[in-house]
């Protein structure tokens, strides 16, 4: 048996056996699930929509299926750095060219949950990301950062866009930490529980969207939507999130898995 | 707080009553008629070469063989003689024993014989409305001479749709032309008003209405908003659209979406809901751009003749079931939506006397304000020349 072989077995026995949990981090598609909402002089998002086709009736006698539509980034998904304009010029920055490789990537947790429910604009910092590291270690490189806010909570209820009359209100990181992440700790994109990798109020930034430029830049990636970050370890966790192969696509709705080490 | 209506008073063991429509078969010269009735106007024919008015409506002129034009009539008419019907063979009427009818002298010289109010007196002066039953057919409705129609008078109650008791649903009612229609039919005396918002946006608190989640571009939306209400619905107001100036894809695509099959699954949704109701209606907003383009906005006027015809069609689905479906038409509306249209515009609280005016008058089509009207009286005229007119 070569090597690879016995990790992937390992892999496969460690899941049978409940040594590795999978935890499902992503939000259900329905139609009522919240997309960002855009100032109206932009075009908008998509929600999710269903139509039955048939269902075992007169258009279907013994089978049942549906129609359905949403943007890209419509429900839990995947940002391609082609989503950017920082992105454009990437190469391939579309979910179709990806390397199959960063599908699957560690992930590193950071909890500003606390923070986040003190404060509906928490902005993380890079002096916040330092005093982590002090605290935790240091971020390795070529993981996903995951921010935990537990704002998967607050789905289904209006609370989760939290549009107010100045806009949507949440958390997100500023500049500073975004060229920490991507270009001191290498990290390989950025996770959110949120709507959009950045703060609902990330467009009055001094550096607009530092999340979305500077990430899909430097041929980073974003997960939005995400739900049960609260069940994964500061460290040790895998994400495996694939998106849809769609032509030239600059994003994708997807079910983002984390595999956890112990039962 | 619940605000469902209390139930009717029926035996909950006893044989649901079928509801009937009067009889329908008409001439061409009656379905002509129909369709002037449906506005509210008061015409009848008048012959191009003697100058005589006929009624019945005709295809020549009885007295002189000429031509016959519509022409609007006075109202004023005197009672001649009256009697009580107690005994038919009709389905509809058989349900209604006792009928009063009777026959009238009508100031623009044919006599009729009409529908009479309880208070009309033989002898006494009348005032005469052209009325579209539940068949859609015209017939005329003998009221006292300034007399306001009497809403629990059943014999009137059978022409129009009473909105004081009803349980209705309004649609879109964070814009202001559907809080508008909230406020009206409150005022009317709606028993239970339900009213649909589109999420992200919030409700405003009006009180004794009861805000929903619907998205008319949702279909499951429309149906757990239906579901919701579950009782008796009795008035349905669409006033969703998508109202944008160009003709980008993806904004036409939306306005037909919200516009076009929005009203496809509402009224798929709550037709079989109307369906038997002793009075009902579906009344939708509709932009008078449906009978002309409005160049500034081809997207949306698109999509508003598209629903004009679905209303047709709808129209005929609902007649053999005692719903009305009522066309209420409207020129630019003073909203956000028309900041760049110049004035005259139409403001929402107009909008929503008007939805209440077309119930209890028995309209099928009401052009609210100035645009509107003459809008539709240049289409009426000339179709092909209101539209080069308008936009060319």
């Amino acid at each position: 048996m070569t090597a690879p072989t016995q990790t992937l077995a390992a892999l496969t026995s460690g899941i049978a056996t409940n040594g590795i949990t999978v935890v499902d981090l992503t939000n259900t598609l329905s139609p009522d699930f919240p997309v960002i909402v855009l100032p109206s002089e932009f075009g908008q998002c998509e929600p999710f929509r269903m139509e039955t086709v048939s269902r075992y009736d007169g258009t279907g006698p013994a089978w049942y299926w549906n129609n359905i539509s949403m943007n890209e980034h419509t429900g839990t998904h995947f940002d391609a750095p082609a989503h950017w304009i920082t992105g454009k010029d990437v190469p391939n920055g579309t979910v179709d060219t990806l390397p199959p490789a960063d599908f699957i990537h560690p992930a590193v947790v950071v909890d500003i949950s606390a923070e986040s429910a003190a404060d509906e604009d928490f902005i993380l910092t890079r002096e916040f990301l330092e005093k982590w590291e002090a605290r935790n270690g240091p971020i390795p490189p070529r993981h996903w950062v995951l921010l935990r806010t537990d704002w998967h909570k607050r789905v289904g209820t209006l609370s989760y866009l939290n549009l107010k009359d100045d806009g949507a209100h949440s958390p997100g990181p500023d500049a500073g930490a975004m060229r920490f992440l991507v270009h001191e700790r290498d990290c390989v994109g950025l996770g959110v529980e949120t709507v959009g990798t950045d703060a609902g109020q990330a467009s009055h930034f001094e550096e607009p969207l530092p999340a979305h430029a500077i990430l899909h830049g430097n041929g980073r990636y974003g997960l939005q939507c995400l739900t049960n970050i609260d069940q994964l370890p500061t460290f040790g966790a895998v994400i495996i999130a694939t998106p849809l192969k769609i032509q030239g696509g600059s994003g994708s709705p997807l079910r983002v898995i984390a595999l956890v080490p112990g039962g | 707080m619940s605000l469902r209506p209390k139930p009717e008073k029926r035996d909950p063991l006893a044989r649901k009553v079928e509801r009937h429509v009067p009889p329908g078969q008409r001439s061409r010269a009656a379905h002509a008629l129909a369709a002037r009735a449906a506005t509210g106007r008061f015409v009848l024919q008048q012959c191009a070469d003697c100058q005589a008015v006929t009624y019945p409506p005709r295809d020549v002129c009885p007295q002189c063989w000429g031509d016959l034009v519509w022409q609007d009539q006075p109202r004023g008419a005197t009672l001649l003689a009256e009697t009580t019907i107690r005994a038919t063979t009709d389905l509809y009427f058989r349900q209604l024993l006792p009928w009063r009818i009777g026959t009238v002298a009508l100031d623009a010289g044919p006599t009729a014989i009409a529908h009479l109010s309880p208070t009309l007196a033989v002898g006494a002066r009348a005032e005469i409305r052209l009325m579209l039953d539940k068949g859609g057919n015209a017939a005329l409705f003998a009221l006292a001479a300034g007399e306001t129609p009497d809403m629990t008078d059943t014999q009137w109650r059978e022409f129009v749709v009473p909105v004081r008791g009803s349980t209705v649903l309004v649609t879109d009612a964070g814009h202001p032309v559907g809080r508008a229609v909230v406020e009206a039919l409150k005022a009317a005396g709606a028993a239970s008003i339900v009213a649909g918002i589109a999420p992200p946006a919030t409700a405003p608190a009006i009180e004794g209405v009861r805000f929903v989640s619907l998205d008319l571009t949702d279909t499951r939306s429309v149906s757990e908003c239906l579901t919701d209400i579950a009782g008796p619905l009795d008035i349905v107001v669409n006033t969703a659209r998508f109202v944008r100036p160009g003709q980008g894809l993806l904004d036409q695509k939306r306005a037909l979406d919200v516009g076009v099959l929005g009203l496809l699954r509402l009224t798929q949704g709550c037709g079989p809901m109307l369906r038997g109701r002793p009075s009902a209606a579906f009344v939708d907003v509709i932009s008078a751009t449906a009978l002309a383009p409005d160049a500034a906005y081809p997207a949306f006027s698109a999509a508003e003749a598209a629903r004009l015809s679905l209303l047709h069609s709808f129209r005929h689905e609902m007649r053999g079931a005692n719903a009305r479906v009522i066309s209420l038409l409207v020129g630019a509306v003073d909203d956000a939506d028309h900041q760049s249209v110049p004035l005259p515009k139409v403001a929402p609280a107009r909008i929503g006397k008007g939805v209440v005016e077309a119930l209890e008058q028995g309209l099928e089509t009401h052009c609210i304000g100035d645009t509107a009207t003459e809008a539709m009286q240049r289409w009426s005229a000339d179709p092909a020349l209101f539209i080069r007119e308008n936009s060319l």
